[in-house]
């Protein structure tokens, strides 16, 4: 029984990539922008469900974690000269200027770059891990609210660092130029790693622990959990993710800057994990996917409408009144596990038995 | 640093520590009754301040009619918001709550970009507001030193009528014990709509002054501060109005005098309110006039 469930999995991520590889040579390249920031908001957003909806610890600090992402995986692959024509206004720190790409004689050049990539978006992953841990360790004591806008503050005070240290992260310039990584495998492949990782997690005893963290915390402490342990751990491979997601992003757009960073992004994230559910690792990969293409197709909503009988002036802001109200109104109605109820009804409905 | 230059950062502290506490009271007010993070309140100083703005320039209302007017419009809008986005929380649990303030806030931003537009206007400064005094060679703004005498004036009213009207004490006993006091016959909806209005009603006032001292306004504009004035709460112990005040002069005079002695560290002042938070979240949880509470199993 077991054997046959993996095997189905294991057809359907094979015909998922094959799909995608077909994908890559239809599409044009706007339309795979937009399939590769799918891949990459399924990662963040089960980044956040992680934290947020498995272990039940409230984090807002996405962006933060997601910025160090974004920036490792940039300065470890742009080019020495690319890093030359950033840097005009204070020149980069020697060191990071000098670093060089991966470069064994013997192996092909895309065989290096390819080696390359995975170690930067893995030192990305790493660092952003290590900054959850020096965070998590003194806040996650602090619950609910509190935590919030803990972590909220430090994903802030990351952002203000950024600006402020020109010879690292060239400020509130930002870098353009990053070596583009737009074939869709990438991505997707590495959110297809992210969503076996986080089913096999959950699966696994540390995941049932989460979960008792989230459903009580003095039951869990009484059964033996260690409550620290726990959400010290949740919260760094939520900050890996998030890291290796900022990274991944910093490689479809090509260009970061902080003011990239600020709230919006993690509420773009909440906005994800809210419609697929809290702790629902299926809702949020599809609510990834529907919540990233809406925002692309919506983007007539800003801009200049003939209705027929009236014209209206272009309207920047009115997308993203659009996105608030759904959140308001999911939240409000639904309270949680939107996608998953109307699922079940649609199912309900055709259901045999 | 001479003596005058102090003084003058002093003087520029002060105010900001006094519209830091004008608006960190209500979020303390909200908190302390409902338990909730009025995230959109700083999107109500913002809304509060364009109000001025569109009243000034495009109403013939003189424009200290609009000072008291906008404020009370934008004490509405709170109400109503309480009313829209919170009350059919009521009960769900504190982080879904937090979500729907969440989206409130980006809805009121957004509703400002789209509404206001996203350039930055300039406050209209009645004249007689905007001169500078100089005295004995410090020269500070005239606004610097109305804006802690109003701040002043608004605390001792709201002191008394939290402390002597039959409304403020049925506040002190909602947040004293929330269920208990709705089997008194407490009128719960009531008293919750007044606590939004008067917050608002606070940030409104903050608003239109900050207006007059920070002559820049964008949609966008409520969000730092917001969150200051939300730590400046914390600080001061959450859900109590004294320390909420407490903490906006804290934070106020603190920002203030950081980049003043120490002008290297300029761009790194908007980080120094969230380390501030963390450090006393770390050291003391419940703020600095806060009471200690233990969790219940």
């Amino acid at each position: 029984m077991k054997d046959k469930k993996v095997l189905k999995y294991l057809i359907l991520i094979i015909v998922s990539l094959v799909v995608l590889a077909i994908l890559n040579n239809v599409l044009d390249s706007y339309q795979r922008r937009i399939v590769n920031l799918c891949a990459v908001y399924i990662i963040l957003g089960l980044s956040m469900n992680l934290v947020n909806g498995f272990t039940g610890l409230f984090s807002l600090g996405q962006a933060g974690f997601m910025a160090v992402g974004a920036y490792t995986v940039s300065i470890l692959t742009m080019t020495r000269q690319m890093k030359e024509m950033n840097f005009y206004m204070k020149p980069m720190m020697p060191f990071l200027l000098n670093l060089s790409s991966l470069n064994i004689s013997f192996l092909p050049a895309y065989v290096n770059d390819f080696i390359w990539f995975l170690f930067a978006l893995l030192m990305g992953g790493i660092l952003a891990a290590l900054f959850g841990l020096l965070v998590g360790a003194p806040v996650l004591k602090l619950t609910d609210d509190y935590l919030a806008i803990a972590t909220l503050g430090f994903s802030e005070i990351i952002r203000i660092v950024i600006i402020n240290l020109q010879t690292v992260t060239n400020g509130a310039l930002g870098l353009k130029g990053i070596p583009v990584k737009t074939h869709l495998l990438w991505s997707w492949s590495i959110a297809i790693l992210t969503i076996v990782f986080i089913s096999l997690l959950m699966k696994g005893s540390y995941g049932k622990a989460f979960k008792a963290i989230r459903e009580d915390e003095i039951a869990a402490k009484s059964m033996g959990i260690n409550l620290f342990k726990h959400k010290v751990m949740s919260f760094s491979l939520g900050s890996f993710f998030a890291g290796v997601g900022g990274g991944l992003l910093a490689v479809s757009i090509g260009t970061i800057d902080p003011t990239l960073f600020k709230f919006a992004l993690t509420f773009n994230i909440l906005l994800i994990v809210v419609i697929g559910g809290m702790g629902n690792i299926w809702g949020t990969v599809a609510s990834a996917i529907v919540v990233t293409i809406a925002m692309e197709a919506l983007r007539f909503l800003d801009e200049p409408m003939n209705l027929g009988f009236m014209k209206t002036d272009a309207l920047p802001g009115l997308r993203m009144v659009v996105f608030s109200l759904i959140l308001m109104l999911v939240i409000i109605f639904k309270k949680d596990n939107a996608l998953k109820a109307n699922f079940e009804r649609i199912r309900g409905r055709y259901a045999k038995n | 640093m001479s003596l005058a230059e102090f003084m003058q950062h002093l003087v520029n502290g002060t105010s900001l520590g006094s519209l830091y506490a004008l608006i960190a009271i209500g979020y303390t007010m909200v908190y302390g009754i409902l338990r909730l993070i009025n995230f959109a309140h700083g999107d109500i100083f913002m809304m509060g301040t364009y109000l001025a703005y569109y009243g000034i320039l495009f109403t013939p209302i003189p424009w200290y009619l609009v000072f008291i007017l906008a404020p009370l419009l934008t004490g509405l809008l709170g109400l109503v918001l309480e009313k829209l986005a919170y009350k059919p929380m009521r009960g769900s649990p504190r982080i879904t709550i937090l979500i729907s303030a969440i989206g409130a806030s980006f809805l009121l931003q957004n509703f400002g970009i789209l509404v206001f537009g996203g350039r930055p206007k300039a406050f209209p400064i009645p004249g007689i507001l905007d001169t500078t005094l100089t005295v004995s060679g410090v020269s500070v703004d005239l606004i610097s030193i109305i804006i802690p005498i109003i701040t002043i004036a608004l605390l001792v009213i709201l002191n008394f009528f939290i402390k002597k009207t039959k409304t403020g004490m049925a506040m002190r006993a909602l947040a004293k014990d929330f269920e208990t006091a709705s089997l008194m016959g407490i009128n719960i909806n009531g008293i919750i709509s007044i606590v939004f209005f008067i917050g608002s009603f606070l940030a409104a006032v903050g608003g239109i002054m900050w207006g007059i001292k920070y002559p820049q306004l964008m949609p966008t504009m409520g969000v730092v501060p917001g969150l200051k004035c939300f730590i400046a709460a914390v600080i001061g112990g959450i859900g109590n109005i004294t320390g909420a005040v407490l903490g906006g002069f804290i934070l106020g005079l603190g920002e203030i005098l950081l980049i003043a002695f120490l002008p290297n560290l300029t761009g790194y002042r908007d980080a120094f309110a969230f380390v501030l938070l963390i450090v006393i979240l770390l050291v003391r949880p419940t703020g600095l006039l806060g009471e200690k509470t233990s969790e219940k199993v």
